[in-house]
């Protein structure tokens, strides 16, 4: 990967505080157009608070953020979507009443502009059930488009998760924790759809799962007690010190407590 | 793409559908038949029953369907009652000369207008609100409406005012009790056919999606604040509408139509008939019809078994009556 390629992403001394801790510690994070980047770090190195303040769920006490240019900082969550910017979610977040393909078909729809018709039927309308039944098929989850969505497994959901963020045609995909909590198999093809992805799609993912990690991300980010200790590809983060003491180290101890 | 996939229309009708249906055509047709054949009072019962289900559909549309709790919907009906009270009011006794009229499509407008613009004002900043807070500033909007026409001493305040006139349309006379009663059934059905379609619609999809999880909806882009504002402005309007009808139907308005417990009795109808289900608001406002004739008999304390019903409805009957159906056709489903 070219370093000359322009940042979609940028954050500049973003600052998050919790009463005496400081969540987030003068972040400067780049993500550049068309990678995977890789946020890694321990548990409760606030990589979820930096994830949700990317996605405007959370504000930043200071800081800034820039997304293709334009500074988000401080705007609503909503803003950020229609800016581009896809997040899935660490605990998963859907529609559990409706079936997989509304779930996607709602995210269609969201990204198709404003909701303001009242009369045409939306639950057959070809314009949204077409395109997300492709983002199931690109998920692996087309055999399962009419059952709903707190019916199917653990991996399906985060499955779907993805499917949902891919439905709003991001230019950004933050993945949060897609592998979490899932068996070998269910990981496999996680990573799987990822990779199939990451050709097309600028994602930044944040995840536990080291072997994942490094077969996935072009670069790699490290994350400790909210700040960023090292970005680097595979082998610079492999070979930092830094790195090996704050995370590489423990992580035998952090994976079993995550487990 | 396998189109069959994506569309499910060709699925044979459920049970429910059918008794639905039925118990439309039942009260198209048994309400009049009682009429004509000498029991006036049971047609005065049948029209109490579709003004409340069109009033409770109103409100299923934003407690079922939106997932917002709303404590104050009775204010509605009482609107759109004193929009026929207050004009032909004036139009007897002078006064007011800009609305004082007899005429049915000004009261109509009125009522539709005026709950709407209240439900606009006041759903504006109740969705600033979630949860707990939600119901009880919807509440207070409801009991600051009740106050304002109690202080209303030219109305009648808090004994009320008599219609002397009922609303005057070119062709009909809502003095016969049967062009009433025909008059609110196509209402209903009207109410329900609108409802049905917007709950289909990208606006109900994305109403639906916001009571299922809200953060969600945000951050898929969408401002669900907006959306739940016109759901608002819809169902004030629909049930302002019903207010006029009542108004037409009791002939006497009062405050007390409004009170925070009438709110409650049409929570009550929506939650026991089945929230989110199209034709659960009649099958509640039946349920609260009838428990109300019959158990008013037996004791002054009606309002306990009512309690005891909904709790246990809540407990065990989730999606209430049409919910309890529901299920039994997904078991005639299984083979």
């Amino acid at each position: 990967m070219s370093t000359k390629q322009s940042a979609i992403l940028e954050t500049t001394d973003l600052c998050k505080r919790f009463g005496g801790v400081l969540a987030t510690d003068h972040v400067n994070l780049n993500v550049l157009k068309g990678e995977v980047h890789a946020l890694i770090g321990p548990n409760g190195a606030g990589k979820t608070t930096l994830i949700s303040q990317l996605s405007g769920l959370l504000k930043p006490d200071s800081g800034q953020i820039k997304f293709k240019g334009k500074n988000l900082t401080g705007k609503p969550a909503h803003k950020f979507a229609r800016a581009g910017l896809a997040r899935s979610f660490q605990i998963t977040s859907l529609f559990a009443d409706m079936t997989l393909l509304q779930n996607v078909a709602l995210a269609i729809q969201a990204n198709a502009g404003h909701s303001f018709s009242f009369w045409r039927d939306a639950t057959t309308d070809d314009r949204l059930l077409e395109p997300a039944y492709h983002y199931l098929q690109t998920t692996g989850l087309a055999g399962n488009a009419d059952r709903l969505a707190s019916a199917v497994s653990h991996g399906e959901r985060r499955q779907l998760e993805v499917a949902m963020a891919l439905a709003t045609e991001p230019s950004l995909l933050l993945l949060d924790e897609p592998m979490a909590g899932m068996g070998t198999d269910e990981s496999n093809l996680m990573v799987e759809i990822l990779q199939k992805l990451s050709g097309e799609k600028t994602i930044l993912l944040i995840e536990h799962d080291m072997d994942a990690v490094f077969t996935l991300a072009d670069r790699i980010s490290v994350l400790v007690y909210g700040r960023i200790i090292a970005t680097g590809n595979k082998e610079q983060i492999q070979s930092n010190p830094d790195v090996k003491a704050a995370y590489l180290g423990e992580a035998s101890n952090g994976e079993a407590s995550n487990a | 793409m396998s189109e069959t996939k994506l569309k499910n229309n060709s699925k044979p009708r459920p049970l429910s559908f059918w008794i639905n249906a039925i118990l439309l055509l039942l009260l198209a047709v048994v309400p009049p038949i009682l009429f004509i054949t000498g029991q006036p009072f049971w047609l005065d019962v049948f029209t109490r029953l579709v003004i409340l289900a069109l009033a409770a559909t109103a409100l299923n549309l934003v407690l079922g369907y939106g997932g917002l709790v709303s404590f104050g919907h009775a204010a509605y009906l009482g609107l759109g009652a004193y929009a026929v009270g207050i004009p032909t009011y004036h139009a007897l006794y002078g006064g007011m000369d800009a609305i004082a009229s007899f005429n049915g499509f000004l009261h109509l407008g009125l009522a539709v207008l005026v709950s709407a613009l209240f439900a606009l004002l006041t759903g504006a900043i109740s969705l600033r609100t979630r949860g707990v807070n939600f119901i009880m500033i919807t509440m207070a909007f409801g009991q600051m409406i009740f106050y304002a026409i109690v202080a209303l001493e030219n109305y009648g305040g808090d004994d009320g005012l008599t219609i002397d006139v009922r609303s005057e349309f070119p062709l009909i006379s809502l003095d016969n009790p049967l062009t009433l009663y025909g008059l609110c059934y196509l209402s209903l059905l009207m109410a329900l056919f609108i409802v049905y379609k917007i709950t289909r619609s990208r606006f109900g999809l994305t109403l639906q999606g916001a009571r299922s999880n809200e953060e969600r909806m945000r951050s898929l882009g969408v401002n669900c604040y907006r959306y739940q504002l016109v759901a608002i402005v819809i169902s004030g309007a629909i049930c302002g509408y019903a207010g006029f009808l009542l108004g037409n139907f009791s002939t006497f308005i009062s405050p007390e139509m409004m009170d925070w417990t009438r709110s409650g009795e049409l929570m009550f109808m929506v939650i026991l008939g089945g929230a989110a289900f199209l034709c659960g608001p009649i099958f509640g406002a039946a349920a609260f019809i009838l428990l109300e004739e019959v158990l008013r008999d037996v004791t002054i304390h009606w309002h306990l078994p009512f309690g005891l019903l909904l709790i246990l409805s809540v407990l065990f009957f989730r999606g209430g009556l049409s919910g309890a159906l529901d299920r039994l056709r997904s078991q005639g489903d299984k083979p």
